[in-house]
């Protein structure tokens, strides 16, 4: 199986190959549009700035290929919130596979959210043999609000999509790869995905 | 509901784990990614490896710990200890720290702290602060709690979030070691002044101190070395009885 990693300079994304690894695949880290749309699986990583990481995409020209991708595409924290509409950190325009905007979380409640949470209404292929419950880790301070697409939620003050899915497209607020056991298996059920 | 952080933390020298280890059946206790792995398969949340190598080129040793410790777990690590530019943070999270944490050389130079945020972002930054009560009032020590400063740990702490620290590591000097509990007032106080997770570390000793540190310091995350390494506390008693406390925790 290929797997293509995008590479657009965002973040951690040693964890991801290496967790890729461990389920006993290989992630290949790559910018070459024709690498990307061949791919048997697409990973969009990306922590840290919304507006820096589209900026990013931008200039890459990868964002006119992410949009097109047919292939399985999983979206990680920052990955998953570039799919949707729109962002609140730094006015950024995203690509608009999810039709939500990515909102600030009130400042009730410590900023980021930061640690493991649980994980809810999950309704997805990605979440085959995981129960409702189970602790993800996370660390953000945007939040994608509740749509027809969510395939998962978490509540942090407020109940919010951790998980989005629609068509081929999907994204997930935690990081599966420093998720323990449980995020291993969200990562080989996504590689197991068929469309 | 978000978790309480449980975070052995693991102190380097040379590629070597430090502190002795004898409660893992390990066949290295010095290797810290054997110990790290063995923590990660027994409940920790997070780890937290503190460099304390002399010299700058044996840190360098360091950067390739960091890839070995990524390569093998699969829970979050923090890695600090002599780190003082945007370089020095891009390597470690390139071989896969998650976060970096840095101490003296935020206070020599605050501005680190901005351009670490900007260039990674705030949730890979996490300000340490070691400080010590003296006459009522709490002062920011330097070079592992060896030099006073007249930095107040709350005005220090504020200023490091407004810089954009994404968590704040509090180590209370007076009750390090003396596993006499936490500094749960200090603690409070500091929950209540800056809206960033805070880690509580120094005084660990018994279960009921973490709860402590949960309950009246309003800590998001307790780190402990010694009563970890040493088997005094399993992490995993330690989280079913803190559970059994209504504390929010992953079990």
């Amino acid at each position: 199986m290929k797997i293509a990693i995008i590479d657009y300079g965002a973040g951690n994304v040693k964890s991801v190959q290496f967790a890729l690894n461990r389920l006993g695949f290989e992630g290949i880290l790559s910018a070459d549009p024709a690498f990307i749309l061949n791919a048997d699986k697409v990973i969009f990583p990306g922590v840290g700035a919304a507006n820096a990481a589209m900026k990013k995409l931008r200039e890459s020209g990868l964002d006119q290929i992410i949009p097109i991708l047919k292939q399985p595409v999983l979206g990680i924290c920052l990955g998953m919130q570039l799919l949707c509409n729109y962002s609140e950190e730094g006015n950024t325009d995203g690509l608009g596979i999810f039709d939500v905007a990515v909102k600030k979380f009130p400042a009730d409640n410590k900023i980021p959210q930061m640690g493991w949470n649980t994980i809810h209404n999950l309704k997805s292929p990605l979440f085959d043999g995981i129960s409702e419950n189970e602790y993800v880790y996370l660390v953000h301070s945007f939040y994608a609000e509740k749509i027809e697409n969510t395939i998962a939620t978490t509540k942090y003050g407020l109940d919010y999509a951790s998980a989005l899915q629609k068509d081929n497209f999907f994204g997930v607020q935690f990081h599966p790869e420093k998720s323990g056991k449980t995020g291993e298996k969200i990562l080989g059920n996504f590689l197991k995905i068929e469309l | 509901m978000i978790t309480k952080r449980i975070i052995p933390c693991l102190d380097i020298k040379d590629g070597r784990t430090v502190k002795g280890v004898n409660f893992l059946d390990l066949r290295d206790a010095g290797n810290p990614v054997e110990l790290a792995y063995a923590y990660s398969e027994n409940g920790a949340d997070e780890l937290v490896f503190l460099d304390i190598s002399a010299t700058e080129e044996k840190r360098k040793t360091l950067a390739d710990l960091v890839k070995e410790v990524a390569r093998e777990i699969n829970i979050p690590f923090t890695v600090g200890g002599g780190i003082s530019s945007i370089q020095d943070v891009e390597l470690l999270l390139k071989n896969g720290a998650d976060k970096v944490s840095i101490n003296s050389s935020a206070v020599k130079n605050p501005q680190l702290i901005s351009d670490l945020a900007k260039t990674f972002g705030s949730q890979c930054v996490v300000v340490a602060i070691d400080a010590k009560e003296i006459n009522g009032l709490w002062k920011v020590h330097l070079v592992g709690g060896k030099l006073p400063t007249e930095l107040d740990l709350f005005d220090w702490a504020n200023e490091a979030c407004n810089l954009g620290a994404g968590e704040i590591l509090f180590t209370s000097m007076d009750n390090d070691g003396t596993k006499n509990g936490f500094a749960n007032d200090a603690l409070r106080q500091l929950s209540e002044t800056v809206n960033v997770p805070i880690i509580a570390s120094g005084g660990a000793g018994k279960i009921s101190d973490f709860r402590d540190a949960f309950t009246i310091g309003k800590a998001d995350a307790a780190l402990a070395a010694s009563v970890f390494h040493f088997g005094e506390i399993k992490i995993r008693d330690l989280k079913k009885e803190l559970a059994q406390n209504n504390i929010a925790i992953r079990l």
